[in-house]
């Protein structure tokens, strides 16, 4: 008789035993916030739509503390979710070489924070004047 | 050198299948000098304080990948890792994480073994020579595509890692399919087309939802969540050419 009995380990809460599995978890949960925001948007556009005292109600509505306070979660959010993306960004790519050099994970990862930064000074100027 | 001899305790996470119904924790008190590796912390805890305790080794080197075990909660080969990193503290030992535990730290591989034979893991000729005609050629270039993932020592240390894979074992897995892109990516090789259907089926890259942290782990700078991700950009490829080849929707 075989005295064979393997145990299989439990999966319990698996996902805070591991920093590294809480950071993936966060990074999975903003995209809640990135739908959030897009509904707000949508709603914007309908409000478009509908006329101008609509939209200026829908103005009004982002004013209030509660709409400030989930902007400013949802920038926090996409922030994170930029920055932990592009991180694990190389992963997609196919290996890329130059001149016989490999080109390595961190640079491509560093192009896409330094594009990233520009953009957003462009847009935020552009917004601001 | 002259080294003063220390004392670390190291608690591991032990189950006899004859009498335990599930496992429980010893602790040991192991002298060891600085020059020590874990796997030698663990040998001496069975040449001297308790000849039951099981564990597998070979090399002592770091290239045959049995040693994989979670030290302190992380998957790592415990021939390569020094007793002196969790000096003073408790280190605590445990079987490889996501595999069934046959006894104290030795893990059942065989799902593991049985999809490493699944892959078409050697080269099928792309096209056949006769001795007569030599060798076949590959350029720098063309063998870079593959080096990396060609690394492995299979010591499961990625799957360990995974929660998915903790999960559901029906997923492959990234070790082996960081070996099956392996061969898929070799310029001499034409057996891509049958293992691009474990590519692209549900138990393959698709099973993968980017957590990344078995490159993190690798021993080898294989980098398994690469090979696994960017099959997942061959794999959408792959789907619309048949797509477009047939006209309709590639059946898988
Ligand atoms: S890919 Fe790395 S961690 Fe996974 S089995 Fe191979 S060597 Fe070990
Ligand atoms: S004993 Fe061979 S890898 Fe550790």
């Amino acid at each position: 008789m075989s005295a064979r009995d393997p145990y299989v380990r439990p999966m319990t809460s698996w996902w805070l035993k591991n920093p590294f599995y809480v950071r993936y978890m966060i990074r999975e949960a903003t995209s809640v916030f990135v739908v959030l925001y897009a509904f707000v948007l949508l709603g914007g556009l309908a409000s478009l739509v509908k006329g101008e005292t609509a939209y200026n109600a829908w103005l009004a509505s982002l004013a209030n503390p509660l709409a400030i306070f989930f902007h400013l979660m949802a920038t926090a959010a996409a922030l994170y979710h930029t920055v932990t993306w592009f991180r694990v960004s190389p992963k997609v790519t196919p290996l890329l070489f130059v001149g016989g050099y490999r080109v390595p994970d961190g640079l491509i990862t560093g192009v896409q924070y330094v594009i990233a930064a520009v953009l957003y000074l462009i847009i935020f100027t552009v917004a601001w004047t | 050198m002259a080294e003063v001899e220390k004392t670390i305790e190291i608690a591991v996470l032990r189950y006899r299948p004859e009498k335990d119904t599930k496992p429980v924790s010893q602790t040991f008190e192991v002298p060891f000098t600085d020059d020590m590796s874990v796997l030698q912390g663990v040998q001496y805890i069975k040449d001297y304080l308790d000849g039951s305790l099981s564990f597998r080794w070979s090399c002592r080197m770091a290239i045959c990948g049995s040693c994989g075990m979670m030290l302190n909660g992380e998957p790592k080969l415990a021939c390569s890792t020094f007793l002196r990193e969790y000096y003073p503290g408790t280190l605590q030992i445990e079987a490889l994480k996501h595999f069934p535990i046959e006894k104290d730290l030795v893990i059942d591989a065989s799902d593991f073994i049985d999809k490493l034979g699944s892959i078409t893991p050697y080269i099928v000729p792309a096209e056949p020579r006769s001795v007569e005609q030599g060798e076949y050629l590959q350029t720098p270039a063309q063998k870079a595509q593959y080096d990396q993932f060609s690394a492995c020592i299979n010591c499961m240390l990625c799957y360990a890692a995974c929660p998915q894979y903790g999960l559901s074992t029906n997923f492959t897995g990234p070790g082996i399919l960081a070996l099956l892109h392996r061969y898929n990516a070799d310029s001499r090789d034409g057996a891509r087309e049958t293992r691009m259907e474990i590519v692209n089926s549900e138990e393959g890259v698709w099973g993968c939802t980017l957590v990344g942290y078995c490159s993190e782990v690798c021993p080898k700078e294989v980098d398994p969540a690469k090979a696994v991700n960017l099959n997942k950009v061959n794999s959408t490829m792959d789907y619309f050419l048949r797509f477009f080849a047939s006209g309709k929707g590639a059946g898988k």
